[in-house]
């Protein structure tokens, strides 16, 4: 072994999905597959369906529990999204699921035309949202909300943790039309428990108050927010944190009106600065003619490279210490 | 090709059952030329080449309600081809879905019958199609869907040789014959004809047959312009699909017509082919004409060959 390894040990590009949680924090299993189980239970007509990733979208849950349910579709996007229109013709409430690479990139013109042009009541289902694996842009949806957010009639929903997931699926299925969900998978943080909170589709909460800045937060940055929050403490700086975790429809009422005064504003999404959280503020502020300044944390508008994932948030900015430090930079 | 199965209907179509459904297939290919006037365009050649399936698929084969279109236990009609919707909407009149009188608004502002077919302008209209290879992935979920709430409706998706060139059929393809959705059955209208001109210089597709018997379908393959030969196909493609109190659960089918595009037209047969076929104003009335003449001098023999 060198002695360059044994000083500095390279961190290493782990399993595909990797995971995000910090060491000790709490976590759930598979959230997001018990919680389409337990809602099952509840309405007949919830279907799952997957092409050949029920195991890393946590649908292997919903699959054992509900084996007469769950429709394996092979390796085959566009008829993955194609036969969860004709489900839903037929009258059922599929929840269709793959990665968001390849919901987003491969089965457009098919989530478009034939899910929600007619409006139709399925439930997309997208793993490795943003920046959670190191295996590079093959794997990366880093743009999958500025794709998806052009398209009328979808819903999408960016959730934070294991809470926000277990409270989102059945309100998904409820709502007449098509969602998009950024999916976390395995060992999903539970953060929000912590807060007098509940998942609402559509609206964004104040999870806390601060006067000196506002964090406007979606996804698993919501739990960077309000970790750079706790930080900033030390730093005698007051952080608010207002979670939006339903991207489409924005709720702008909530938004703007936390934007109103004269913090520091800093929008922070596990997303492309083009097109996603960042884009939906900026637009909310200019359509109600307020003018000010937001500051974005979020992904850059390149390719992203490989590797771990703690070295590559670091990188593009979405660690605790490296909104920590662009929060300080920013007061002076 | 026909597999040796049991069928409630005899086996060879009777001749009174060719010949309602030779009389809905001319009233089709009339009221599309009456469309295409109307509009001054259209996709006349194809109507007029699927005009024969139309008729067999909504005079003899499918079960629906006119006066409830949406009725649970209806068999569904898929239509890929979205520039096809000028032969459905004409069949849908024959069918009684629509009325007969709303035709002329084909194509025109505030019409419930566009250019492009839609489910949500049009009665009847099962899917939204045009961007085509789409019709057989969304037939296979209702496919399932139907079996899965025990609905023994038959679906039939209707997509085009040209959709043969768009993966996402044959990713279908292999899911409906995974899932033995015997209720499905596939029916490709192989005109032979694409945008950018004859199939076998876009994108070879022959052997078609083969390619679907390789992902498990039943295959038949007919001319689609002989009612009769178009009424054996669909009742051995149909017998195995499980109307009977059966599960549902065989091979898929698919009917491979092939057709002529422009058929009972010769002004038109004869034509340099064209994806979308240019008719001067002059010449609706000619190919009315030559319509009339054909069927009344095809009905003569039928009558000559009948006293003989």
């Amino acid at each position: 072994m060198s002695t360059a390894a044994v000083n500095t040990p390279r961190l290493k590009t782990s399993a595909m999905i990797a995971s995000f949680a910090d060491p000790g924090q709490k976590t759930e299993p598979a959230p997001f597959g018990h919680a389409l189980a337990a809602a099952a239970e509840a309405d007949p007509r919830i279907v799952g369906l997957t092409a050949d990733l029920g195991k890393y979208t946590d649908m292997h849950i919903f699959a054992k529990a509900h084996p007469d349910r769950f429709f394996q579709m092979g390796m085959a996007e566009q008829l993955l999204f194609g036969a969860a229109a004709g489900m839903a013709e037929a009258g059922l409430v599929p929840f269709a699921s793959t990665y968001s690479v390849f919901a987003a990139r491969r089965a457009y013109d098919f989530i478009c035309l034939d899910i929600a042009e007619p409006n139709l009541n399925v439930n997309i289902v997208g793993g490795l949202p943003g920046l959670t694996t190191g295996y590079g842009p093959s794997h990366q949806a880093t743009e999958d909300m500025a794709i998806f957010r052009g398209m009328p009639n979808l819903t999408i929903v960016d959730p934070c943790d294991s809470v926000d997931i277990a409270q989102a699926v059945p309100q998904l299925a409820a709502s007449d039309g098509p969602t998009y969900l950024r999916l976390l998978r395995g060992k999903v943080p539970t953060v929000l428990d912590e807060y007098d909170y509940e998942f609402e589709l559509g609206k964004a909460k104040v999870l806390r108050g601060g006067n000196d800045v506002v964090f406007v937060s979606s996804g698993l940055m919501t739990m960077r927010a309000l970790q750079a929050a706790a930080a900033l403490e030390k730093h005698k700086v007051d952080v608010a944190v207002v979670h939006a975790p339903t991207i489409k429809p924005f709720d702008e009422a909530t938004v703007l009106a936390e934007l109103a005064g004269d913090r520091l504003a800093v929008t922070l999404e596990n997303h492309t600065v083009v097109g996603g959280l960042f884009e939906t503020v900026a637009s909310a502020l200019v359509r109600a003619g307020v003018t000010r300044r937001v500051v974005p944390v979020g992904l850059p508008d390149e390719f992203l490279d490989a590797g771990a994932l703690p070295t590559l948030h670091s990188k593009y900015g979405l660690s605790v210490e490296r909104i920590v430090a662009k929060v300080l930079a920013e007061l002076g | 090709m026909t597999s040796p199965i049991l069928d409630s209907r005899p086996r060879a179509a009777s001749a009174a059952r060719r010949a309602a459904v030779e009389a809905a297939a001319h009233r089709i290919r009339r009221n599309a030329l009456f469309m295409g006037e109307v509009q001054g365009q259209g996709y006349v050649g194809q109507a007029l080449g699927a005009a024969d399936i139309l008729a067999c698929l909504y005079a003899d084969q499918l079960r629906f309600r006119p006066e409830d279109p949406q009725w649970e236990g209806r068999d569904r009609f898929l239509l890929s081809t979205g520039h096809y919707a000028i032969g459905l909407y004409a069949a849908l009149a024959e069918a009684g879905i629509i009325p007969i009188e709303e035709l002329e608004t084909y194509g025109s502002d505030n019409s419930r019958l566009p250019m492009s077919g839609m489910s949500t302008y049009t009665p009847g209209m099962e899917i939204s199609g045009g961007s085509l290879g789409h019709g057989l992935t969304i037939a296979v979920g209702l496919a399932l869907g139907l079996r899965h709430r025990g609905n023994p409706a038959r679906i039939v998706n209707f997509l085009s040789d040209g959709e043969l060139d768009e993966g996402s059929t044959w990713e279908a393809a292999m899911g409906a014959a995974h899932h033995r959705l015997g209720r499905l059955t596939a029916v490709v209208d192989i005109n032979a004809l694409q945008a950018d001109g004859a199939t076998a210089g876009v994108l070879r597709t022959e052997p078609v047959g083969d390619k679907w018997a390789a992902c498990g379908w039943r295959v038949f393959r007919v001319d689609g312009n002989d009612v009769g030969a178009l009424l054996e196909a669909f009742d051995a493609a149909f017998s195995e699909a499980g109307d009977d109190g059966g599960a549902g659960e065989g091979a898929p089918a698919v009917i491979l017509c092939d057709t002529k595009v422009g058929r009972g037209v010769p002004l038109l047969e004869q034509r340099e082919k064209a994806h979308f076929m240019r008719i001067e104003e002059h010449e609706w009335s000619i190919c009315v004409e030559q319509l009339e003449e054909g069927r009344a001098a095809r009905e003569g023999q039928k009558h000559q060959e009948e006293q003989a």
